[in-house]
C-alpha cells in the first residue's frame, strides 16, 4: 500500500453551517480546494456561495463547521484576521474610494510600522513591483475615478497581492466587464496560479466555468452538490446540478386561451447606474391573459428592465408600445395612470412610504384621481372605505387602516402593494420578485393572486430568481442573460437543465444541438 | 507712494485679520473631509474668545490664554462630535444649538469683563533689521504677533498630512465612502470625533487670538459673524489646506479693501462676495465630473451606520 | 453604543403622539433644569426667577403684549419652516428671506405711488413675493443641479443682510440719519395698525394664525400636502410613485420663503416703521423659529403653541434683564439648551430606555 503523500488542502471547509432567520444559507457545506488551482463555486442566488465567501472572509462565522487552511486549523473571526491568513476578498462592489489615488486606495487601512507617514516611493516601488510580476499594469498615482472598471477591479487585487494574499476570492468579478477586459482577467488568474496562488471564482456564467477553473462545485439551495474536475465534465452536467430535479406542480393553474397582443417591445436599450450596458437589444411581446415569466440570476438586466417599462429609467434605445403608447416616451405618473401596475422588488424601500398609514400607501398613485380628490382636497372618507375594502378582499391584517404601514408584517406589506397595484384592473403587471422573503402562505397567496389576474384579462411580466415559480406560473418564459435574450421558450418544451444552460449564457439553438 | 502705502496697510492688515479666519478654516477643512458639518464654529469662538481673555487676564500670560482658549472650543467641538456622531443627531440643529449656547454663554459670562483692556497681551515680535526692509519689511515684518506665523506654518503642515500621509488617507475615504472605510478596519467614529476635535480646538484657537492679540479686549459677539464666512470660506477653498489659506487672506485684504474702496465702491457688496463666491463654487463643482476632482466629500452631514445595528 | 448590563435599549416599534409628547416636555424640563445652574450662579433662586419671567411675559397685559409681539414672527417663520422640514429641506435661511421680504414692503412703502387703500396690502403681496424668489434660489440650485440646502440658504442670509446694509446707506438714505442708519419713516398709510397701547400688530398675527390652519390642511389634507410628505418620507417611493421631487422642492420653498417675507413685512411696517440694520430687524428670528419649528414637530398647528412659548421665553429675557439685572443672552443659552436637549432627546423617541434591577 503506498502512502498517498498529497499537499494538503489550501482550503477545507469542513461541514459549514450558517443560518439566518427563516432560512438556512449554507447547509453542512464541505469545500475542498487545492493550492494554485482555481476553483469555481457555481450556483444561482441565493445557492449559499456568496454566504461561504464571507465566512471564510471574516464577514461571518458559521454556526457550525470547521475551517483549516493549509492543513491548520483556523478561526477566522474578522476580515483583518483573514488577512492575517494571507485570504484576499475581491467583491462584486469595489471597495475602493473614488476620489482617491490608487495607491492611497491599496494603503488604506494599513498600518505599516513606519508611523503616519507614508514612504511614497517605497510604497509606488512594491506595486510597481506587484504590477510587473502579475501583469496588472495600472498607474499608482492616478485618481480611481478615472479608471476604467476593468482597471478598477486590477486594483482591487493590487490590495489583496499587496496585502500578501495568497488566497484570493473573486465574487461574480465579471458581471461588470467587457468581454477584452474579460480575457485580461483570466490571463491574470492564470499568471497568479502559476506563481503559486490560489483562486476561488464565484459565478454563475456556465461559459467562464468552462474556460477557467480547473474544478468546480456546484451548491444549490444551501448544500454543496457535487465537485468535479472540469475537464471530465459539460455545460449540461453543470447546468442540472445547478437548477436540481423537475418539481412537482404546486399551484393549481388553468389552462387560459391568450388574448391580444397588449406589450411590444422592440430592441430594447438602457444603461445600469454605472452607466453600463444593462439591456442590449431586447425583442419581445406579451399577451393580455398570460404570465410572461423573466428567469436568470439577478444581475442580468431584469431590474433595469422592470425599471424602463414602469417609466423609473430611460431607454437608451428601442420601444415598448402598450396599446400606441410608447412607454420609453412616458413619465412613471403617466405609465400608472395608463393600467400599468408595478410590484417592485424592494418593497419597503420603494414601494410604501413606512411612516405613513396603511390607508395613505393605498392610495400612493391613486389619490390624484376624483375618486379620492377633489378640487385638490383629499377625500378621507373614501380612502378609508377603499382601505376598509381592500385590506378586507386581499386579508391584510393589521388593528385598522391608520397603522402605519411599515410596522406589518413582510407579508402584509406585500399583500398591501398588491392591493394598491391589482385593484384598478390594471392591462400590465410588472411584478419584480414577488414572493421573495415571504412564508409559505403568503407566496401562495401572491401567486393566486397574479393568476387571478391573469384570468381577469392582465397580461404579466414576472420577473423571478425561484425558477420553480417562474416554471410553476408562466405561460411562458423568456430567459436573460447579459441584458439579451437567450430563448423564449414554454415550460413544457423546455427542461430544467435547457433552461439553467440559458440562464448560464448559451442561447436557444446552441441549447438544442 | 500712496499706493505703497496702499499696499502695506492692507497686506499686513490681511495678514493680522485673516489669521483667525485661516486657523478657523484650517479646522473645519478637517471636520468636513471627515464629513461631519460644524456650524457651531461661532459658538466656539466666541468661547474660545472669552475664555482666552479671561485666562490671560488672570494669569497674566497670554499663551496660557490661548491654550485655555484652544482647550474650551475642543470640549465645545466634543458636545458637538457626541450629537452627531454618536447620537447621530440632525449636524445643523447640533451645530445651530452650540453657536446659541455660546454666543449666549459668553455674553452671560463676559459681562463684568467687557471694556477692560488686556494689560498684557501677546507682543508683537520684534525682527530687528528685517523691518526695514523697503515694502516688504512693514508689511511682514512689523507688528505681527506669534501666532499669525504659526498659523501660516500650519498651513503646510495640514496640507501634508492631509495628502501624503496615512492618517490623511484615512480621514478622506470616511468623508467620502465610509461604508468603504469601514469594511477596510478604519473606525470611522474615531476619525470623525478627531477631525471634530480638530475643528474645536483651531476654532477655540482663533477665539482667543482675537481677544489676546487681536484687539485685546472683551466686547460681546466680537467675533462678529466670522464663523459663518468660515463655513463660506471652506467651500471656497475646495476643502484644500493652501486655497483655505488663499481665501483667508483674500477675504481679510477685501474686507479692508472695503472700506477703502468706499468712495467708489459700496462696501457691502464686497464683504457679501465671500458667500456669493461660495454659492457659485458649489455650481461650478456641482457638474458632474468636477465633482469628483474638486468637491465636496460625499459623506458631508450624512451620520454613518454600519448596515443594521 | 455599549450601554451597562442595567440599561435596557430596545427599539421602539412606533411612536405615539404622548411619547412624542412626554419627551418635549422633559426635553424642555431638562433645560429648566440646566439653566438653573446659571441662575443659581448669579446669586438668583431659580424658582424666584422662572416665578418671575411667567408672571412678567404673560401674567402682566404689558408683558402679554411682548410675548405675543414676538410670537408674531416667530409663528409665521415656523410655520413656514415646518412646510420645508416635512418636505427634508433644511432651509436655514428664513432669516434672510425675512430681510428680502422686508426690502420688497419697504420698496412698496416709500416708493410706489399708489392709492393709499391699496398700500398695505401691496406691501404684504411684495413681501410674500420677495421673500418667496429669494428661497427658490436655494430651491433651483437643490432641485436642478442638488447643491447642500444647509449651505445655500445660510450664505443668502448674509447676502440678504448685505443688500439691507447697502441700501440704507446708499440708494434708499433716509434723511433723519441720526448715528445709525435706516430710510425714511414709512408713511401713515404704509404702517400696520396695532392694538392700541402695545406693539401688536394684529393683521399680521391674524395672517400667522390664518398660515397655521392653512398650512396644516394643506399639508395633511390636500394633493401637494400628500406629496409633499411622500417625498420628505421616502423619496424612493416618491420617484416609483410619479411625484416629482422637484416640484415639491420649489413648491414648499416658496410657501416657505413667503411666510417669512411676511414676517419681514410685520417687523418693518408693523414694528420698526422704516428699514433698518439687519440685525436690529431680524433680531434671530430666523433661526429661532428653527427651534419653534422643530419643537412642534413640523405640525403647523402645534407652531401656534410652539411660537408662543418661544415668544415668551424672550420677553422673559426682557424681564430678567430689568427686573433681575442678568443678561438677556440668558435666552440664548436657554435656547441652545433647548435644542440640546431636544436632540439628546430623539434617541429616546427611537429606542425605549428601561432599568433592569434584577439579573435575568
Amino acid at each position: 500500500m503506498t502512502a498517498k503523500t498529497s499537499p494538503p488542502l489550501a482550503i477545507h471547509l469542513k461541514g459549514i453551517v450558517k443560518r439566518f432567520p427563516g432560512v438556512i444559507a449554507n447547509d453542512g457545506v464541505d469545500l475542498m480546494v487545492r493550492r494554485g488551482e482555481i476553483h469555481c463555486l457555481l450556483g444561482e442566488n441565493g445557492a449559499g456561495k456568496t454566504t461561504l465567501m464571507r465566512i471564510l472572509y471574516g464577514l461571518y462565522q458559521p454556526d457550525e463547521g470547521d475551517i483549516a487552511l493549509h492543513g491548520k486549523s483556523v478561526q477566522i473571526t474578522s476580515p483583518k484576521a483573514a488577512l492575517a491568513h494571507r485570504i484576499g476578498m475581491v467583491h462584486q462592489h469595489f471597495h475602493l474610494v473614488s476620489t482617491l489615488s490608487v495607491e492611497e486606495n491599496i494603503v488604506l487601512g494599513l498600518s505599516e510600522g513606519t508611523g503616519p507617514f507614508l514612504r511614497f516611493k517605497k510604497t509606488r516601488q512594491k506595486i510597481r513591483q506587484l504590477a510587473e510580476e502579475y501583469g496588472l499594469q495600472v498607474d499608482p498615482g492616478a485618481k480611481v475615478w478615472q479608471l476604467s472598471v476593468g482597471q478598477q477591479q486590477r486594483v482591487e487585487i493590487l490590495k489583496a497581492l499587496y496585502r500578501d494574499a495568497d488566497i484570493l476570492i473573486m465574487d461574480e468579478p465579471t458581471s461588470v466587464l467587457t468581454p477584452q477586459e474579460v480575457k485580461a482577467l483570466f490571463g491574470t488568474l492564470h499568471t497568479l496560479v502559476e506563481a503559486g496562488l490560489t483562486v476561488i471564482f464565484i459565478t454563475h456564467k456556465l461559459n467562464e466555468v468552462m474556460e477557467i477553473s480547473h474544478r468546480v462545485t456546484v451548491l444549490r439551495k444551501g448544500k454543496a452538490v457535487a465537485t468535479v474536475n472540469t475537464g471530465e465534465t459539460s455545460k449540461g452536467e453543470l447546468a442540472r446540478l445547478m437548477v436540481g430535479r423537475e418539481v412537482v406542480f404546486r399551484v393549481e393553474k388553468k389552462p387560459v386561451q391568450r388574448g391580444e397582443k397588449i406589450l411590444e417591445v422592440v430592441d430594447l436599450h438602457a444603461q445600469n447606474d454605472r452607466s453600463l450596458p444593462a439591456l442590449r437589444g431586447m425583442t419581445f411581446d406579451l399577451y393580455a391573459r398570460e404570465i410572461l415569466g423573466v428567469a436568470g440570476v439577478s444581475g442580468n438586466g431584469q431590474h433595469e428592465l422592470s425599471e424602463v417599462l414602469t417609466g423609473l429609467r430611460k431607454a437608451t434605445k428601442g420601444r415598448a408600445v402598450l396599446e400606441a403608447h410608447d412607454l420609453t416616451e412616458c413619465s412613471a405618473r403617466t405609465i400608472a395612470d395608463l393600467g400599468v401596475a408595478h410590484v417592485p422588488t424592494e418593497r419597503i424601500r420603494v414601494g410604501i412610504v413606512p411612516s405613513m398609514s396603511i390607508r395613505e400607501n393605498l392610495i400612493l398613485k391613486s389619490y390624484r384621481s376624483s375618486e379620492f380628490c377633489k378640487w385638490s382636497i383629499l377625500n378621507e372618507k373614501a380612502a378609508h372605505q377603499n382601505a376598509c375594502n381592500l385590506m378586507e378582499e386581499y386579508e391584510i391584517s393589521a388593528p385598522h387602516d391608520g397603522t402605519a404601514a411599515g410596522n406589518l408584517s413582510g407579508g402584509n406589506i406585500q399583500r398591501l402593494v398588491l392591493a394598491r397595484e391589482l385593484s384598478g384592473s390594471p392591462r400590465f403587471v410588472v411584478a419584480a420578485h414577488p414572493t421573495y422573503g415571504l412564508d409559505v402562505g403568503a407566496t401562495e397567496q401572491v401567486r393566486k393572486v397574479l393568476l387571478e389576474q391573469r384570468g381577469r384579462g392582465a397580461g404579466i411580466l414576472l420577473i423571478s430568481e425561484d425558477l420553480d415559480e417562474i416554471r410553476q406560473l408562466s405561460d411562458r418564459i423568456l430567459v436573460i442573460y447579459e441584458g439579451q435574450i437567450m430563448g423564449i421558450v414554454t415550460p413544457k418544451d423546455a427542461s430544467l437543465e435547457e433552461i439553467g444552460l440559458m440562464m448560464a449564457g448559451s442561447r436557444r439553438q446552441e441549447v438544442e444541438q | 507712494m500712496e499706493w505703497q502705502n496702499w499696499a502695506i496697510s492692507t497686506v499686513s492688515f490681511m495678514l493680522s485679520y485673516g489669521t483667525p479666519l485661516l486657523l478657523a478654516t484650517l479646522g473645519e477643512i478637517y471636520a468636513e473631509r471627515a464629513g461631519v458639518l460644524n456650524l457651531g464654529i461661532e459658538g466656539m469662538m466666541i468661547m474660545g474668545a472669552y475664555t482666552g481673555f479671561v485666562t490671560a487676564y488672570v494669569t497674566h500670560s497670554p499663551w496660557t490664554g490661548l491654550a485655555v482658549a484652544a482647550a474650551v472650543g475642543c470640549a465645545f467641538s466634543l458636545i458637538h462630535a457626541f450629537a452627531s456622531i454618536t447620537l447621530r443627531a440632525n449636524q445643523v440643529v447640533s451645530g445651530l444649538a452650540l453657536t446659541l449656547f455660546g454666543l449666549g454663554l459668553s455674553g452671560v459670562l463676559g459681562r463684568s469683563w467687557g471694556g477692560r483692556p488686556l494689560p498684557n497681551a501677546l507682543q508683537s515680535i520684534n525682527f530687528g533689521a528685517l523691518a526695514d526692509i523697503p515694502i516688504l519689511g512693514p508689511m511682514l515684518f512689523e507688528g505681527h504677533v506669534a501666532v499669525e506665523y504659526i498659523a501660516i506654518l500650519l498651513v503646510p503642515i495640514m496640507w501634508f498630512i492631509l495628502f501624503k500621509t496615512r492618517v490623511g488617507i484615512a480621514i478622506r475615504s470616511v468623508g467620502e465612502d465610509p461604508a468603504t472605510a469601514d469594511s477596510l478596519g478604519i473606525s470611522v467614529k474615531k476619525v470623525r470625533y478627531l477631525c471634530v476635535a480638530i475643528g474645536g480646538l483651531l476654532a477655540g484657537a482663533a477665539g482667543g487670538y482675537l481677544s489676546v492679540a487681536y484687539r485685546p479686549a472683551w466686547t460681546e459677539g466680537m467675533t462678529g459673524g466670522m464663523g459663518w464666512i468660515v463655513i463660506a470660506l471652506t467651500i471656497f477653498a475646495f476643502w484644500n489646506p493652501v486655497m483655505g489659506m488663499l481665501g483667508s487672506y483674500l477675504f481679510a485684504a477685501l474686507y479692508h479693501l472695503s472700506f477703502r474702496l468706499q468712495p467708489w465702491v459700496s462696501p457691502e457688496i464686497l464683504q457679501s462676495l465671500p458667500y456669493l463666491f461660495a454659492i457659485l463654487v458649489l455650481v461650478f463643482i456641482a457638474q458632474g465630473s468636477l465633482r469628483k476632482r474638486m468637491g465636496s466629500p460625499a459623506a458631508l452631514t450624512l451620520p454613518y451606520t454600519r448596515g443594521e445595528e | 453604543m455599549r450601554a451597562p448590563s442595567w440599561i435596557h435599549i430596545e427599539r421602539r416599534p412606533s411612536r405615539s403622539a404622548w411619547t412624542v409628547f412626554y419627551v418635549s416636555l422633559l426635553a424642555i424640563a431638562g433645560a429648566l433644569v440646566a439653566a438653573s445652574i446659571f441662575f443659581k450662579a448669579y446669586g438668583v433662586s431659580p424658582l424666584h426667577a422662572y416665578r418671575l419671567i411667567i408672571t412678567g411675559a404673560l401674567g402682566s397685559s404689558i408683558g402679554l403684549a411682548e410675548t405675543v409681539r414676538r410670537t408674531i414672527p416667530l409663528l409665521l417663520i415656523g410655520v413656514g419652516l415646518t412646510v420645508a422640514f416635512r418636505a427634508v429641506f433644511w432651509n436655514i435661511g428664513a432669516e434672510g428671506q425675512l430681510l428680502v421680504g422686508a426690502i420688497a414692503a419697504t420698496g412698496v412703502a416709500l416708493f410706489v405711488p399708489m392709492p393709499d387703500a391699496l398700500r398695505l396690502p401691496a406691501m404684504f403681496l411684495a413681501g410674500f413675493a420677495g421673500g418667496a424668489a429669494w428661497a427658490l434660489i436655494p430651491a433651483l440650485l437643490k432641485a436642478q443641479l442638488g447643491i447642500n440646502d444647509v449651505i445655500s440658504t445660510l450664505m443668502l442670509n448674509y447676502v440678504a443682510a448685505f443688500i439691507v446694509q447697502w441700501l440704507i446707506l446708499g440708494p434708499w438714505k433716509g434723511p433723519t440719519a441720526r448715528g445709525f442708519a435706516y430710510t425714511d419713516k414709512f408713511p401713515a398709510s404704509a404702517l400696520i395698525p396695532r392694538i392700541p397701547g402695545t406693539t401688536i400688530h394684529w393683521p399680521t398675527l391674524i395672517l400667522g394664525v390664518l398660515a397655521a390652519v392653512l398650512a396644516y390642511v394643506w399639508v395633511m389634507r390636500t394633493r401637494q400636502g400628500f406629496e409633499i410628505r411622500v417625498v420628505g418620507e421616502n423619496p424612493n417611493a416618491a420617484h416609483y410613485a410619479g411625484i416629482s421631487q422637484s416640484k415639491v422642492i420649489i413648491m414648499v420653498m416658496l410657501v416657505s420663503g413667503g411666510l417669512a417675507g411676511l414676517a419681514g413685512v410685520g417687523e418693518v411696517a408693523g414694528i420698526q416703521h422704516k428699514l433698518l440694520d439687519a440685525g436690529k430687524l431680524s433680531l434671530g428670528y430666523g433661526y429661532t423659529a428653527i427651534i419653534v419649528a422643530w419643537l412642534a414637530r413640523r405640525n403647523p398647528l402645534a407652531v401656534l403653541i410652539t411660537s408662543f412659548l418661544f415668544g415668551a421665553i424672550m420677553a422673559g429675557g426682557d424681564v430678567i434683564k430689568v427686573s433681575l439685572g442678568l443678561p438677556f443672552q440668558l435666552v440664548n443659552v436657554f435656547n441652545g439648551l433647548i435644542l440640546f436637549f431636544l436632540i439628546g432627546s430623539e434617541i429616546l423617541m427611537k429606542y425605549k430606555v428601561s432599568f433592569a434591577w434584577r439579573k435575568r
